[in-house]
């Protein structure tokens, strides 16, 4: 076991996928001598040549083309968009061609391509880089999205993703990235996609969400306790499948839910997991299921994050209306 | 580049200078003479013979295809009438290991590739069966966004460098095509990866209604090979040697380590658009029309295999015979096809497990499906 951060974790998992199946590329803007503008690549240049890991002129679009072709010659590629909102520039090559080669060809050619790309307010980032498009994806047919919230998670959900024979994407909150350690094993190991994890169980409520709002629910939480409120938090980590046998299995043992996401209202999947509780257990419900999520503008300007982006005290907020209803 | 004391600034000059380099490649005139024995590609009588069969097979594909669809036979058809030298001569070009990634309007191509004929028909009808492509044929399905084939063949062709195949992706766009970012980005990466690729635009001077004059400001589409760094061609694409030619020695030069080329052939389809209710009387002339009939590659060809005595019109009637009786046989077969259910779709949603969403669908129309 070591002490790693999130994205030590996942250039571990980077690393162990590029050793254990030759067919694996890593390919980018920045990804070869620089190690990626966050080091997620640091050192696998070194280690596994320019051929295995290599830098892409600046286009998004061309990298999942590039993606895609390299697919039909076999490989398995590992592709990075910088930031994901750069993803308009590539939204045919993930949602109109990867996400339906499978279908299309009539499971003849496969598409095992996993997309890496960090998103998440926070940071205080320029323009177009911490939104939360993850609704955006999560709405093709065809993808799979996941979204780690911990070091541990991080690594076993990317070998998944790698070795899974769908595309796959990926998406790393910056704030996330070096925010905390945990103990991660040295050796590879999985996590299945599609499936949630209890991070925090309790009687009370559920609170379901995912990314960095796993944090702010679990201080949420925390507060809740103080006042006597037993909290379960599931972190759902595949936004797409759900895992509907977790979240459901939850809000019939604690009768209220609410669902947590940075995204804003109309976008992100909260909307998604509150008409799959509808659907299978409106009679377990005590209470309506509210949502917490971002107001519906544009992602705010830097300055503008700490009163846009939701937040522990939001959290608390809805989970004692839902409480007390 | 080191300054030079003696550059003047005079940007209107280099373009200039620029656009006059590309003048068109021919080897065959309208009347079927040779007009460039230097270039001549090397083919034996018997290639020649068989390109002209692929040709004269296409047009008669083509009218039938035409029928077929106005019958409610065929869906979606793009005409391919005027486009053979452009697409069969290039082509044939290429060996069974390259991979071809065609336009919609390029089945013809996939199908001399090694696609069944009545598989071309699911396509065209909208039937699964139409993608599912046999083990060892390396094409994809049609591409429909224009432009995305450009970005997918430099990926394949950075996968046959990295794997060391003598082998290359190729692939089609048209005039109205050469305007998207990805035909930009796809020769640019093929361009910076040297990657053995095979670009080829096809000229046929509009795209939908919108005459090519249009879409750039450009005097000639290859030129724009220029922007990614990499050699680039302006061919008759009326004159299956030519493009045979700069295919032929496209390809030589990406399997040799090269790099990417870019084709344009300047050619004509004498149809619509597409069968979907295009009207060209609309925005074409017939005296544009009459210009470019005079031009057919099918007829110049002819003439040149007539007057080198390999071609009489027997071996022409023969050919379209076993054209009408392959369409035939094809259309019988794509009849014959399953009809389509949802689990089918679902089922090719995923390779390995299904994701829950998917399965409990998958279990709702099995049981609907059963009744």
């Amino acid at each position: 076991m070591a002490q790693m951060t999130m994205i030590q974790a996942i250039t571990d998992a980077m690393r162990n996928e590029l050793q254990q199946d030759e067919n694996v590329l890593v390919f980018g803007e920045d990804v070869g001598l620089n190690g990626g503008v966050f080091r997620a690549t640091e050192g696998l240049q070194k280690e596994f040549g320019e051929s295995r890991v290599f830098d892409t002129p600046l286009a998004e679009s061309g990298i999942g083309g590039l993606a895609i072709g390299l697919a039909l010659t076999d490989f398995r590629p590992v592709m990075e968009i910088q930031f994901f909102g750069f993803l308009y520039e590539v939204m045919d090559s993930i949602s109109g061609q990867m996400a339906r080669q499978y279908f299309r060809t009539a499971g003849k050619m496969k598409a095992p391509i996993t997309v890496r790309s960090p998103f998440g307010g926070g940071v205080a980032t320029p323009e177009m880089h911490a939104d939360s498009f993850e609704g955006l994806v999560a709405s093709q047919p065809g993808l799979k999205v996941v979204i780690p919230s911990s070091p541990y998670d991080a690594k076993g959900l990317l070998i998944s993703s790698i070795r899974d024979n769908n595309p796959v994407i990926f998406l790393e909150h910056m704030k996330l990235y070096r925010s905390f350690r945990e103990e991660v094993p040295e050796e590879e190991y999985t996590i299945p996609l599609g499936k949630a994890a209890v991070k925090r169980e309790g009687s009370d409520l559920s609170i379901i969400t995912y990314g960095a709002m796993v944090h702010e629910s679990l201080k949420a939480a925390e507060t809740l306790e103080e006042e006597g409120y037993s909290v379960e938090v599931i972190d759902l980590r595949t936004i797409q499948p759900l895992d509907v046998e977790t979240i459901i299995e939850s809000v019939k043992k604690t009768n209220r839910a609410i669902v947590v996401q940075e995204a804003q209202r109309q976008a992100g999947i909260a909307s998604n997991v509150v008409s799959e509780i509808m659907e299978r257990a409106v009679l377990h419900l005590e209470a309506p299921v509210l949502r917490v999520t971002a107001p519906d503008t544009v992602y705010p300007f830097a300055q503008g994050e700490n009163v846009w982006l939701p937040d522990a005290k939001d959290i608390e907020e809805t989970a004692k209306k839902v409480l007390t209803f | 580049m080191a300054a030079n004391k003696k550059t003047t600034f005079d940007p209107v000059g280099v373009l200039n200078e620029v656009e006059d380099q590309f003048e068109m490649f021919q080897i065959l005139n309208e009347e079927g003479e040779i007009v460039n024995e230097e270039e001549m590609p090397d083919l034996t009588d018997e290639e020649l013979v068989q390109l002209m069969e692929r040709m004269v097979y296409v047009r008669i594909l083509d009218q039938r295809s035409i029928s077929l669809n106005r019958q409610g036979r065929l869906g979606f058809y793009a005409p391919t009438a005027g486009q053979e030298a452009s697409q069969l001569a290039s082509h044939f070009a290429m060996k069974k290991e390259d991979f071809i990634l065609p336009g919609y309007r390029d089945v013809p191509q996939i199908v001399f590739h090694g696609l069944p004929l009545h598989q071309a028909f699911l396509w065209s009808r909208g039937h699964y069966g139409g993608g599912d492509i046999p083990e060892g044929v390396n094409v994809f399905p049609p591409q429909i966004i224009i432009g995305a084939q450009y970005v997918q063949a430099a990926g394949i062709a950075l996968g046959f460098q990295k794997r060391k195949a003598d082998a290359v992706a190729l692939t089609y766009t048209g005039d109205g095509g050469t305007s998207q970012g990805d035909f930009y980005e796809g020769i640019n990466f093929a361009g910076a990866f040297k990657a053995p690729a095979v670009f080829i635009i096809q000229n046929n001077q509009y795209a939908i209604s919108t005459p090519r004059e249009l879409q750039t400001a450009a005097k000639t589409l290859a030129q724009k090979g220029v922007a990614a760094g990499i050699p680039s061609i302006l061919v008759d694409g009326m004159d299956a040697l030519a493009v045979y030619k700069a295919t032929k020695d496209a390809r030589d030069r990406a399997v040799a380590g090269e790099g990417p080329t870019l084709i344009e052939t300047m050619c004509y389809r004498y149809g619509p658009h597409t069968m979907a209710g295009d009207d060209p009387t609309r925005y074409r002339t017939s005296e544009i029309d009459d210009e470019w009939g005079k031009k057919d590659p099918v007829v110049r060809f002819r003439k040149f295999l007539e007057a080198k005595g390999l071609w009489t019109e027997e071996q022409e009637n023969e050919v379209i015979e076993r054209a009408k009786e392959d369409v035939k046989e094809a259309i019988k077969l794509a009849d014959a096809a399953p009809k389509q259910k949802v689990t089918d779709f679902l089922e090719i949603m995923y390779d390995g497990e299904m994701p829950f969403n998917v399965k409990e669908q998958y279990d709702i129309y099995k049981e609907k499906e059963s009744k």
